[in-house]
């Protein structure tokens, strides 16, 4: 019984957030465009998330490097460090990190922030001042967390990489150069390519998800820190999900 | 100031929450330059109501005539332009806590008059703080204000867009006595200054005895009574005497 009540609502949730999905793709082509709010919430999502992103990158690169070294000291294929911590963060660790990163600050501050406005009536504020709120504040934070997790990404990437790089310089003396090189040599479109366009996927799953659990937050202040909490379980899980379908998908698309 | 012309006229109006009947065939109307309160009981349907004639609620069944529209027929796009004719003052006052007073009181009045010059914007701005006493709090933020206070702003952003009518959401509600007689003050001037017709939702007796030139009783989905002050506590139905008892 139990099971099937959890079965039920489980179905329900699907649903509800397909729906909600499906009405941000009919809301987001239609005029009136939000672009002066899209490129506001483009600012404060990215800008938001730079330092806190920046900082766990950084260790991130520098303790993958500290950790593989005994492994591969003792197999004798210490140069190849460099090229397995680049790989590592690129084609998966530098992603799914960062996007966790990106649920637990993002989603998580989406889903107060509506659930907020929606219990103190901002949102019905909102509509009746002329303005469509699924629009202005759906629309574009979701759009504004799609394009701006690929670029944290890239960002989180390059600083894991100079951690890395301060990482070998710990245990041996190598220049920027050749550590660089070391990197480049090892690695091809395909590690790249694929790892930013799921990115973009993740952008959104954290985007929808937040405003979905904030836009129909209830029971007042305690619903608030509900929807908070479960945007960021949501959105952490469908990460997960969208990474085996991207390693699928890509498999399947480079024959690798 | 009132008139025989309806702006708000509500007919047969059904509402319910799936077996919740919170509106029975609700009958009102509201003439021009009038201060027209509803009373009712928590929990009546009394915010229902209002959501309904503003466009917020669809209603189940019967017609809302608001200045000679019928809301539920609207599109999306005349229910806007309605509502840049219709002010609506929230009971948690709705003020946006991540803008500025100035920034709130701008937020209709730029997403209603798309080409609205700065000059006149700050001009409109001034106006509206001013009649509501409170021209130093434009650049303060939400947090900063009292309960009086940002129930004022929120008075201030309904009437930025000179609104022929104004619908109050429980305006008192919270406040303390002085505080809530000070808002009633408000909501006459208001009426007096701007020439608007005003439907108050409440269940504050002193609201209903100083600001109301009549009252509308809503009582089981239904509006059982209206009249007066005078004329509806001298009643003899115990259900309308309870209110004023």
């Amino acid at each position: 019984m139990r099971f099937g009540v959890f079965r039920a609502s489980f179905f329900q949730e699907v649903g509800a957030l397909s729906r909600f999905t499906a009405r941000f793709f009919r809301e987001a082509f239609r005029p009136r465009y939000e672009w002066e709010e899209l490129v506001r919430q483009c600012f404060v999502i990215g800008y938001k998330s730079l330092s806190l992103v920046g900082l766990t990158a950084f260790i991130m690169g520098l303790v993958m490097t500290m950790q593989l070294r005994p492994s591969m000291v003792r197999y004798g294929v210490e140069k190849m460090i460099p090229a397995m911590v680049c790989i590592a963060i690129i084609r998966e660790i530098g992603p799914v990190i960062t996007g966790l990163i990106f649920a637990g600050k993002i989603g998580s501050s989406i889903g107060a922030e509506l659930g907020s406005m929606r219990v103190t009536e901002q949102i019905d504020a909102m509509e009746v001042s002329g303005t469509n709120p699924f629009k202005y504040l759906v629309v574009t934070r979701t759009l504004a967390a799609t394009l701006m997790l690929p670029v944290l990404v890239i960002l989180a990437d390059a600083i894991s990489l100079y951690g890395s790089y301060l990482g070998v310089n710990m245990y041996e003396v190598l220049s920027f150069r050749l550590f660089m090189e070391q990197v480049l040599d090892n690695l091809d479109y395909y590690d790249a390519i694929p790892a930013i366009i799921k990115t973009f996927f993740f952008g959104f799953a954290v985007g929808i998800v937040g405003c979905y659990k904030g836009y129909y937050s209830t029971k007042g202040t305690e619903g608030v820190g509900r929807s908070a909490n479960s945007a960021v379980v949501m959105a952490s899980v469908l990460i997960f999900i969208l990474d085996l379908l991207a390693v699928q998908v890509a498999a399947l698309i480079w024959k690798i | 100031m009132k008139n025989n012309e309806p702006v708000i006229e509500v007919e047969g109006l059904c509402k319910a929450f799936g077996a919740n009947v919170v509106l029975d065939h609700f009958d009102l109307t509201l003439y021009r330059g009038e201060n027209l309160v509803v009373l009712g009981k928590s929990g009546s349907g009394k915010s229902v109501l209002i959501k309904c004639i503003i466009g917020l609620l669809r209603p189940d069944a019967g017609r809302i005539v608001v200045l000679g529209q019928n809301v539920p027929d609207l599109t999306y796009m005349e229910l806007d332009q309605l509502r840049a004719r219709v002010g609506f003052l929230f009971q948690s006052n709705a003020l946006y806590d991540s803008m500025t007073v100035r920034e709130n009181l701008e937020f209709p009045l730029r997403r209603h008059w798309m080409n609205v010059e700065q000059n006149e914007v700050n001009d409109l701005v001034h106006k509206v703080l001013t009649s509501v006493g409170l021209a130093h709090t434009v650049d303060m933020m939400p947090a900063e204000l009292s309960g009086g206070m940002r129930k004022r702003i929120a008075l201030a952003r309904t009437l930025i867009l000179k609104p022929d009518i104004i619908l109050y959401d429980e305006p008192t509600t919270g406040l303390d006595a002085i505080t809530g007689m000070e808002i009633i003050e408000l909501i006459k001037a208001v009426q007096h200054e701007y020439q608007t017709s005003a439907l108050v939702i409440s269940h504050d007796m002193k609201l209903a005895r100083h600001a109301a030139e009549r009252i509308a009783i809503l009582l089981e989905g239904k509006c059982c009574a209206t009249g007066t002050y005078q004329e509806l506590s001298t009643s003899k139905d115990p259900n309308i005497r309870a209110f004023f008892d």
